[in-house]
């Protein structure tokens, strides 16, 4: 089977969208990575990726970016659409938050004009108005993360790749993170391909949980997740919560095995 | 947190989450109050110039003598190299002007270095098989003792001024090359996707990432480069002697002419200049990195 490049969605399409056919990735060191995957997401879901680490989760969103190539299937969804969420947030430590923010559209060459205006917007939406002028190296791992956030929102992208964005933070940060994510999708209806390995976090967040196994990773379970957006906090402590999030648990034991 | 979805704006209750407290730059030191610490500061240079000081006499006064049985006016007392050096005017004229005369060599062979150096770690940045071609050259120049070849470089350019930058620039062109390539290759992939997935360019990824991450390193590479380039330049003087006379041709001078008191003074006067060169660089990189560079210690 040979590859295809990653084709831009079909314009009879309105809303953007990834779509993986039988996506199956090898490296060059013969480290079999993704094994046939097929996943959809379209603008308004939200589809988490669960699994054990190393499973080439990360590698997914690697090839729906266009940043790797997959080596088997096909990949449809326009990168340019996309924005991509980094582990770290990836900032630069030598400009301030809000030339953070300011950056992917620096790079892109939007209009100064625009691009001031969407800077000032999405600092205040992540609130972070009133730290504008501070260094990462001021800020805490949840304010940097809110940074790393504004930067790809300024893009407006359709779709969001989040690659474990909030795993090397605390408990609380994390829950206290994802609920105002949760907030933006509501009122942004972006769509996403989340990756994580807390269950508590995709159950919560997604409309679509996938279960991948262990390396090479393959997609061995799908849940739908029922409950209606706007999800508010206390969700979390719910008997349904907790029934699907053991199911989902559940199925990732096995996938470990 | 309530979450106005009309407008899209997210706030939490206070402006920010729980976790948004600031972190303030702790010192890494011992958790004394201010004012004690500033003592230690203080005193701690006050005693080392004191030992340093009391053992320049301990050796005049008894060790030379005593135990490595020389005489005593090998090493000048300070008080007399300081009556000497700098109290006498004409001693004094012609010691500054050899530290004018170094000093100028050294900063002629520094900005030299600093230019090729940082064009030369950029153009192997930009294509590895420069660097595994001319790496294995630059550490080599940097091995070679340099007085080997002082014959060579005197024959090609003479004994004057320009063989003496030429010196200047062989000993401190190193640390900038590997301290500028070190920093420029040292943005992480991340970072790297990052620039990729919004469609930038070499020029842009240099310019916008590799270069202004690579600052720090890049400072220190410029404070080792500036102690060194004072040695290559009192080394250049000792060997190449045609015109000015720089404080590496005095200290020759007041050694033949067994003037000790002179020669010690032309020796202080160089590592003041190298320690003013040093601190001057250390505090420009801070002016330019210290606002947002994490380093590990605290006002270095």
């Amino acid at each position: 089977m040979t590859a295809d490049t990653v084709t831009p969605a079909p314009s009879k399409e309105t809303a953007a969208y990834i779509d993986f056919q039988n996506v199956s990735m090898t490296f060059p060191d013969g480290t079999h990575a993704v094994d046939d995957v097929s996943l959809e997401v379209r603008q308004g879901e939200f589809v988490t990726v669960v699994g054990p680490s190393g499973c080439g989760k990360s590698t997914l969103l690697r090839i729906a970016s266009g940043l790797a190539k997959q080596t088997a299937g096909t990949v449809i969804g326009n990168p340019r659409e996309m924005g991509y969420v980094f582990q770290d947030a990836t900032l630069l430590q030598w400009r301030t938050v809000q030339r953070n923010v300011d950056l992917f559209a620096e790079l892109e060459g939007m209009p100064k004009k625009e691009r001031q205006q969407r800077v000032a917007e999405n600092i205040k939406l992540v609130g972070l108005t009133g730290h504008e002028d501070k260094y990462p190296k001021q800020l805490s791992g949840g304010m940097k993360m809110r940074v790393s956030l504004a930067r790809s929102l300024v893009m407006e992208p359709s779709m969001f790749l989040f690659d474990e964005p909030f795993g090397a933070l605390d408990e609380i940060t994390r829950e206290f993170l994802n609920d105002e994510l949760l907030s933006m999708f509501s009122a942004k209806q972006f769509g996403a391909l989340f990756i994580t390995h807390s269950i508590y976090e995709a159950v919560f967040l997604s409309t679509r949980v996938l279960v991948m196994s262990a390396r090479p990773g393959r997609i061995v379970a799908s849940f739908d997740i029922p409950f209606a957006y706007p999800r508010t906090p206390d969700l979390r402590f719910g008997a349904d919560f907790a029934e699907l999030a053991g199911e989902v648990s559940e199925a990732l034991r096995g996938a470990h095995a | 947190m309530s979450a106005s979805t009309e407008t899209g704006t997210i706030q939490a209750s206070d402006g920010v989450g729980p976790e948004e407290d600031v972190q303030q730059a702790v010192p890494l030191a011992a958790p004394t109050d201010g004012k004690s610490r500033k003592w230690i500061e203080l005193i701690g240079p006050v005693l080392a110039l004191f030992l340093f000081i009391g053992i320049w006499y301990l050796m005049h006064y008894w060790a030379l003598e005593a135990v490595f049985d020389r005489p005593a006016f090998l090493i000048t007392e300070p008080d007399r190299v300081i009556e000497e050096s700098f109290l006498d005017s004409d001693n004094r004229t012609t010691l500054l002007q050899g530290l004018y005369w170094t000093t100028v060599v050294a900063m002629c062979g520094l900005a030299i270095s600093i230019v090729l150096g940082m064009t030369i770690a950029i153009g192997m940045a930009q294509a590895q098989w420069l660097e595994r071609s001319f790496w294995p050259y630059l550490v080599a120049l940097q091995a070679i003792p340099i007085l080997a070849i002082t014959p060579i470089i005197a024959s090609v350019f003479g004994f004057g001024f320009s063989a003496r930058i030429l010196v200047c620039v062989i000993i401190s062109l190193f640390p900038i090359v590997s301290n500028t390539l070190f920093g420029l290759l040292s943005a992480d992939r991340m970072q790297h996707d990052m620039f990729t997935l919004h469609g930038a360019g070499r020029r842009t990824r240099l310019m916008k990432l590799q270069l202004p991450g690579a600052m720090p390193a890049i400072f220190t590479g410029f404070r080792i480069a500036a102690g060194l380039s004072v040695i290559g330049a009192v080394v250049g003087e000792l060997f190449f002697r045609r015109g000015e006379k720089g404080i590496g041709i005095l200290l020759d001078v007041f050694r033949q002419r067994n003037n000790y008191p002179l020669m010690y003074g032309a020796l202080l006067l160089s590592s003041m200049l190298g320690i003013v060169v040093f601190s001057l660089f250390g505090w420009i990189g801070n002016k330019v990195v210290g606002k947002w560079y994490e380093s590990t210690r605290e006002g270095r």
